[in-house]
């Protein structure tokens, strides 16, 4: 009655074997590949170079301008703003500037990038039942998989930086970008894509005139998300090596410093609430003509 | 189509079979040899939707489809531009078979030759009355400029002159459904569909939109396709009305072949509630004998109904009145008596209605 009582795992010896396996080839693997799938991801990294460059290097009062401005464009609310600018001037106050720039730098390639891979997932996965089939379980891995796990891939592939970060951050923030435009195409009424249709629209036409924009609302709900999640992320990806907020939050919980995980935990906070507000107040703009109903 | 005033162009329906399901045409030949509806559904789980419908659709004429829900009505609609792949069976426009077109063919045809009106509207909420209006016109990669000049003619021509810029749901349904009305007659095609166009709209709209509908006919012309299921609806706007029942064409005609000689027992069940004054016409009841030698004080034109030609006797104050046609030649006498007799339901139809 042993078995009963104590699971049957597989012996100690083919376990340690099968590991060892796996994890020498996924060594080789690195040695061999690692350099071509480096010099893959160097766009990004200049990329992500440039933007953190232009955030640091600008000086404070113009990139409160330019923030402050983008924020109005976006909104056209005075309350958006007038948040905006406080919580720039209280994160600079509290000398956090240098490092919320660097997150910010940091949230908008993530961003930019799930946008730019999510959309088009999301619309093949609207088109194709089967496909969806096949994405759906990776997204549900990518959200649920402890962010550590894939970390030690993508570090031991990269090294430590920015790269390994940014791609992090992406595999964190970019399933409900794809959910929800899958979604949005998908909950179109069925009566506008008929007559679509019937006056001959090619695919891509139907795509562009009817299904995009009638899905906007719920990809722009995707888009809001992808920010907070990125946010999130900044803790965890300043592990490997990714400046930011995320540093000094890092330090403190080794440190216990309270006060100093307290004030850039605030900050961040500070900054995904303006991102929130300003894209969730541009989404609903994009919808006006839902607001004057025929009374 | 060798008049010229007429754009339309004629729709010959074939022998055409829908069954819905995964494998409809295993089914074809079993429902052509008499398999019913109920059958195919219980033992096959495949459902009936069009059963062997054959319809010669003029050119530049009104073609109603009249039918209860569930009759297939919405489905033969869509069979005309396709948006319903048929099972078995021929829809030849311009001696060309619909059925038969590839993909990109089949997109030209409908950016060329049809153009639509949904029940629901389906006007794209993002755009204004204009960018709606210029949709059809947009697709098919025409200039900007013609497409506003065209899209702005109809807008004024469906009376939403002013309208131009609002969203759809600033407009009461019965200003929505004209802008779908305008932008099908900017695709300027030469059919017209219309899939229960009015249904959705209350009755008084529904009586405008008719004639805004008729009133604009007599200038286009086109072919058109009115999809409804209000019989009175049928006879105002139908040239040719065929009604559907279960998928299957029972009966066809014009209104008034229908409401003088109903095929079954189901379609004079509807007919007896119709006012026949205003579908019959006084050519059914005119005689040649029988008229005293001093009638035709008053004359009717052939086509007038009953309706009108009783209020022109009725105003002159006569009896009689002649039935004249286009160049004045008498086609014969019509009593009072014999009109408002005609008016009347014949006994018949109200026993039939009775008994069910």
């Amino acid at each position: 009655m042993d078995w009963f009582y104590s699971f049957p795992n597989m012996n100690d010896e083919t376990l340690r074997n099968l590991k060892k396996t796996m994890d020498e080839g996924f060594k080789a693997f690195t040695r061999e590949y690692g350099d071509i799938i480096e010099s893959f991801f160097e766009p990004l990294q200049y990329f992500l170079i440039q933007a953190e460059r232009f955030m640091t290097g600008t000086p404070w009062p113009i990139m409160v301008l330019l923030i402050a401005g983008i924020a109005w464009l976006a909104s056209r609310n005075w309350k958006i703003v007038a948040g905006t600018i406080l919580t720039l001037l209280l994160i600079g106050y509290f000398d956090m500037w240098s490092d919320a720039m660097k997150t910010i730098a940091m949230i908008f390639v993530g961003t930019v990038v799930s946008i730019v891979v999510g959309i088009p997932i999301g619309i093949i996965m609207a088109r194709s039942d089967s496909f969806q089939r096949i994405v759906n379980p990776i997204l549900d891995v990518m959200q649920t998989m402890p962010s550590f796990v894939y970390l030690i891939p993508v570090v031991m592939l990269l090294g430590i930086g920015k790269v390994p970060g940014l791609i992090a951050v992406v595999i964190y923030a970019i399933p409900p970008m794809i959910r929800l435009t899958n979604l949005g195409i998908r909950l179109v009424d069925k009566d506008v894509l008929e007559a679509a249709d019937a006056f001959g629209s090619s695919s891509w036409q139907r795509l562009k005139n009817v299904q995009i924009p009638l899905a906007l609302p719920t990809i722009m709900a995707g888009i809001n998300q992808t920010i907070m999640m990125a946010l999130a992320m900044v803790v965890i990806a300043s592990m490997i090596g990714v400046q930011g907020l995320g540093q000094p939050v890092l330090r403190s919980v080794n440190g216990q410093f309270f006060s100093l995980g307290l004030f850039n935990g605030l900050a961040i906070v500070g900054i995904a609430i303006i991102f929130d507000r300003v894209s969730q107040a541009y989404g609903k703009r994009l919808q006006k003509h839902q607001e004057v109903v025929h009374g | 189509m060798a008049d010229q005033t007429i754009q339309g162009a004629g729709i010959k329906i074939k022998n055409l079979y829908k069954i819905f399901g995964s494998r409809g045409s295993a089914y074809v030949e079993a429902v052509k040899n008499g398999m019913t509806k109920t059958e195919l559904n219980e033992k096959h789980h495949h459902v009936l939707g069009l059963r062997d419908i054959n319809i010669d659709m003029p050119a530049g004429g009104i073609q109603v489809v009249m039918g209860l829900s569930g009759s297939g009505k919405s489905t033969l609609i869509r069979h005309i531009n396709r948006l319903i792949d048929p099972t078995a069976g021929e829809v030849i426009i311009d001696g060309t078979d619909v059925c038969q077109m590839n993909e990109s063919d089949l997109r030209q045809f409908r950016r060329h030759k049809t153009a639509m009106v949904f029940q629901k509207f389906a006007l794209l909420p993002h755009r204004t009355v204009l960018d709606n209006t210029v949709y059809g016109l947009e697709i098919q990669g025409i200039s900007r400029d013609k497409q506003e000049e065209q899209a702005r003619r109809w807008i004024e021509r469906v009376g939403l002159k002013g309208f131009e810029d609002n969203y759809p749901n600033q407009l009461s349904g019965g200003m929505q459904q004209r802008v779908g009305l305008a932008r099908a007659l900017t695709n300027d095609a030469p059919i017209l569909l219309m899939d229960e166009a009015f249904s959705a709209l209350d009755p008084l709209i529904r009586m405008d939109m008719q004639s805004v509908l008729l009133d604009l006919q007599k200038e286009i012309k086109k072919t058109i396709v009115f999809i409804t299921h209000d019989l009175d609806e049928a006879l105002r706007l139908g040239d040719r009305i065929a009604i559907l029942r279960d998928g299957e064409v029972i009966q066809q005609g014009t209104g008034q072949d229908i409401v003088l000689q109903p095929a079954d027992e189901y379609i004079s069940s509807f007919v007896k509630e119709v006012n026949r004054g205003r579908v019959i016409m006084v050519d059914t009841i005119a005689t040649t004998t029988g008229g005293p030698a001093d009638a035709g004080h008053v004359s009717v034109a052939s086509g007038t109904t009953l309706e009108e030609a009783a209020k022109t006797m009725t105003d002159a104050n006569q009896q009689y009145a002649t039935v004249v046609d286009e160049n004045g030649k008498s086609l014969g006498v019509l009593s009072m008596n014999s009109l408002i007799q005609a008016m009347v339901t014949p006994i018949s139809h109200l026993t039939a209605a009775a008994a069910e």
